[in-house]
């Protein structure tokens, strides 16, 4: 039996209610999709039309998808430890025990940083980029499906444990010896381990590939310095991908080395060092700040570009501070631990360096600020969104120089402060960014508005949902309450505070509740909210294709001669030019061998965690198998006529 | 074939070799790490041996050689390639493959050893670190020799085409590269760590 099932055993099915409740919900959510694609006989759509396809369009809308369901799925989570916080165990009412709620604040962290943040993020590149620059597609579609499916599997594995196992109890980054064999023996930690090595494999893929995108796709005439500023951020994230997450690759092999052969990198004996996990991850996991938020910087210089019906101010001094950020994040991540006692010096480095790059994120903001000044600003809610960004991310942006003073950060360290503050920065910056996004480019691809009534709505609720849900976890902080904390004794006077913050948590929820509501009652009523290419007056050259793209997205690539191209061709009159004639295009052709890497590297996983060897030896067979298959083909890419693309235009043209 | 093609085709085989410079910078990172991990760890000998006690320099050496002399190999293979001598580039890779087979066979051989010495990676953070740091090198070599495998099957069964041709250029990149890393293994783990 044990070699057959490893640990597994059926006790390890059994879950204390709540658990039991997500995962059978999970379980039900999932047999009734399947059971409703069997039933609308959708199985081959699907396949020939989203799980092959190397289209970025469409590779990015399912990002997006698996990203809102995770939102969701942290958003429950972060309710359940409100509510632990809020009610306190008065009158011994314990609604979750500490394990638990140790297993789901770090499914928290994890899930929002990988699942959601990294997702959304990914997913907006999917579909801006290669628009944006004026290209039809990616520079390694092929490549662009395994890292979506390779991110898929992750998914998949971090949520296992609602039905089967345990999840890691070790916070979202496992130190040790917390998450060593010794304090960790079940099987959390390796869950943990292997769906952030598998996801952030397919990261570090992604981010070479549209690195390469951006670098080598540009329609012709368009310099870097006429790049738009969104594809500037892009390129600085995509440049930390690539030297951050070898890091993170290294870092969970040596701590999953630790748990399933022995090996002593980060143990407290025979030589091991629990601080140089806490150096390594914390390498990978500053500039990770700085990969999500800088994204959330480029979609609002557009939006704010956009709205103040102005060029974005101080172009050039957005690039420098990109380029700054990228290069300072890699030198201060020591602020995560000033308290780990590296000395006075080194500390002391690390705080200025730290001071240091606000600069560059402060050139920005005033930039943005300047943009708006004397434009002719439309509060629309992409514009919302960014107005509440600079509000909150301000704060975040304050606060985090405060705990950049090593000596104030002895106190700050490891509080509610300074929970507060990354949360301002992660919420307030990047998941606000999204938000606008979702707003800005929607109609984009779907030919039809978001609801600006509900979207206003939903931009007033989160907003006062988040002040007020991290407000007082800044006062907490400062009386001294500690993060992770799952009760405190009554006689603090806390429980006022986290009433509070739990009011602002159900604000949020409202504001969660009327973005799905917004979502739905604009695909109801579609045809009132339909629109032509343009619906927002843009800038930028994905604007200047139909709306919907069609799957070649530009008939012919654009010239690009200025900064903000399309708003040139619309000054210019040449929006509605044809060409004379059409050439053939070529495009990537469907590929199952994404999918395929994909469903067996979650095989591979669930096979490491649970220590069943045969099953492990098989996936990876079949990912070598598939991805030798895979690489050697030559025959990659299918003709679309220029007849075809003449009849399309003529068609797109007319309605 | 028209031109336009071409030159899209052109353009593929240019943007595939960036992207695998890239994918080389970020496996460079990857080894950094590991050599830092090395440098940190390499006191946490735990009582244990350290590097001056279990190097067997001479070996190593031997070693070092066969896969200096591979690197070169697979830069004949490519030139013959090129020139499209289709027998010459597959006797040349075939060279290659033999040696990096004993490349790590005898870097197996010496793991063997100094496991049945008891001075497995279990033993102190020092062995922990050195032996992954070598065996990720080794598991390169692996990758290396599996992907020469398939170029010299492709290259046994069809003509060349300039896909392949690409493809064989990448495989030699790939093959310097960890040539360069083992260079950094041998004289910072080697060779440094038998003078301490």
């Amino acid at each position: 039996m044990q070699t057959l099932f490893g640990r597994l055993t059926p006790q390890d099915f059994v879950h204390d209610p709540i658990m039991a409740g997500a995962g059978i919900a999970m379980v039900g959510a999932l047999i009734l999709a399947i059971a409703a694609v069997t039933f609308f006989k959708k199985w081959k759509w699907l396949w020939q039309n989203w799980i092959t396809s190397l289209d970025p369009k469409k590779i990015g809308i399912m990002y997006i998808i698996v990203s809102i369901i995770m939102l969701l799925r942290g958003f429950g989570d972060a309710l359940l430890l409100r509510a632990q916080q809020v009610v306190n165990d008065a009158n011994g009412v314990e609604i979750l025990s500490s394990d638990h709620f140790q297993q789901i604040f770090s499914a928290h962290g994890s899930i929002m940083i990988f699942f959601v943040a990294m997702g959304l993020v990914f997913g907006v590149f999917n579909l801006i980029l290669p628009q944006q620059l004026g290209s039809r597609d990616v520079a390694f579609p092929f490549l662009n499906s395994v890292s979506f499916w390779l991110f898929f599997a992750g998914m998949i594995i971090i949520n296992m444990p609602l039905v089967v196992g345990e999840f890691s109890n070790a916070g979202w980054l496992a130190y040790p010896p917390l998450s060593g064999l010794q304090y960790n023996p079940g099987t959390g930690v390796d869950y943990w381990i292997w769906s952030l090595q598998i996801a952030g494999i397919g990261s570090l893929l992604s981010g070479i590939n549209f690195f390469v995108t951006i670098l080598k796709m540009r329609a012709p005439g368009m310099g870097l310095m006429k790049m738009p500023i969104f594809a500037w951020s892009a390129l600085g994230s995509t440049a930390l991908i690539m030297f951050a997450f070898p890091i993170l690759t290294v870092t969970l092999a040596l701590l999953s080395l630790d748990r399933l052969i022995d090996t002593n990198f980060f143990t407290t004996t025979l030589g091991g060092s629990a601080m140089l996990y806490i150096n390594l991850i914390w390498a990978w996991g500053h500039p990770e700040v700085y990969i999500l938020v800088l994204p959330a910087f480029g979609i609002f210089s557009e939006v704010v570009a956009t709205f103040s019906g102005k060029k974005l101010f101080g172009y050039t001094s957005m690039v420098l501070a990109i380029i700054a950020i990228t290069i300072l994040s890699f030198t201060v991540w020591l602020h995560h631990f000033f308290t780990m006692g590296a000395g006075a010096d080194v500390n002391t480095f690390f705080g200025i360096m730290t001071m240091i790059i606000a600069i560059p994120t402060g050139v920005k903001v005033f930039n943005w600020i300047f943009t708006m000044y004397r434009g002719r600003v439309r509060f629309t809610t992409p514009m919302l969104w960014f107005m509440g960004f600079i509000v909150t991310f301000t704060i975040g942006g304050l606060t985090g120089v405060m705990m950049s003073v090593p000596a104030a950060d002895f106190q700050f360290h490891n509080s509610l402060f300074l929970v507060a503050h990354f949360h301002n920065m992660i919420v307030g910056g990047v998941l606000f960014g999204v938000f606008a996004a979702f707003t800005y480019w929607f109609p984009k691809f779907t030919g039809f508005m978001l609801n600006e009534r509900l979207g206003k709505m939903a931009f007033w609720s989160w907003l006062v949902g988040f002040i007020l849900a991290f407000g007082p976890l800044y006062i907490l902080g400062f009386m001294g309450a500690i993060r992770r904390m799952d009760h405190y004794d009554p006689s603090l006077g806390w429980q006022g505070l986290f009433i509070v913050a739990g009011v602002g948590i159900l604000f949020m929820g409202l504001g969660v509740l009327f973005q799905l509501a917004q979502v739905a009652y604009s695909i109801w009523k579609r045809k009132e909210h339909a629109v032509g290419p343009d619906p927002w007056n843009a800038r930028t050259l994905e604007w200047a294709t139909a709306t919907p793209p069609a799957e070649y997205v530009f008939a012919t690539i654009p010239t690009v001669t200025t900064r903000d191209a399309f708003w040139q061709m619309k000054k210019d009159h040449k929006t509605n030019d044809r060409p004379e004639h059409y050439e053939d295009i070529w495009l990537p052709k469907n590929r199952s061998e994404g999918f395929i890497v994909g469903m067996a590297a979650l095989v591979f996983g669930a096979a490491v965690v649970w220590h069943i060897w045969w099953l492990l030896i098989v996936s990876l067979l079949i990912v070598i198998v598939v991805l030798v298959v895979a690489l050697t083909r030559d025959d990659t890419e299918k003709r679309i006529p220029a007849e075809e693309i003449a009849r399309e235009e003529l068609r797109r043209a007319t309605v | 074939m028209d031109i336009s093609r071409q030159k899209a085709e052109q353009e593929t085989l240019q943007r595939k070799s960036i992207g695998f410079w890239i994918y080389l910078m970020t496996d460079c990172v990857l080894f950094a790490t590991l050599f830092a991990v090395f440098a940190v760890l390499r006191p946490g000998t735990a009582g244990g041996p350290s590097g001056a006690d279990i190097f067997d320099l001479p070996f190593v050496l031997v070693e070092t050689m066969v896969l200096l002399v591979s690197s070169f190999t697979v830069g004949l293979g490519l030139l013959a390639a090129r020139y499209g001598y289709k027998r010459q580039a597959i006797a040349w890779l075939v060279v290659t493959f033999l040696l990096g087979i004993t490349f790590l066979v005898m870097e197996i051989s010496e793991f063997r050893h100094l496991i049945a010495e008891g001075d497995g990676w279990q033993r102190s953070a020092f062995l922990s670190s050195y032996f992954t740091l070598v065996a990720t090198h080794g598991l390169h070599i692996a990758v290396g020799l599996l992907w020469m495998l398939v170029v010299i099957i492709r290259l046994i069964r069809f003509n060349f085409k300039h896909t392949d041709l690409g493809r064989l250029s990448l495989l030699s990149l790939f093959w310097h590269f960890l040539d360069v890393i083992w260079i950094f293994i041998f004289s910072i783990v080697y060779l440094m760590g038998s003078l301490s």
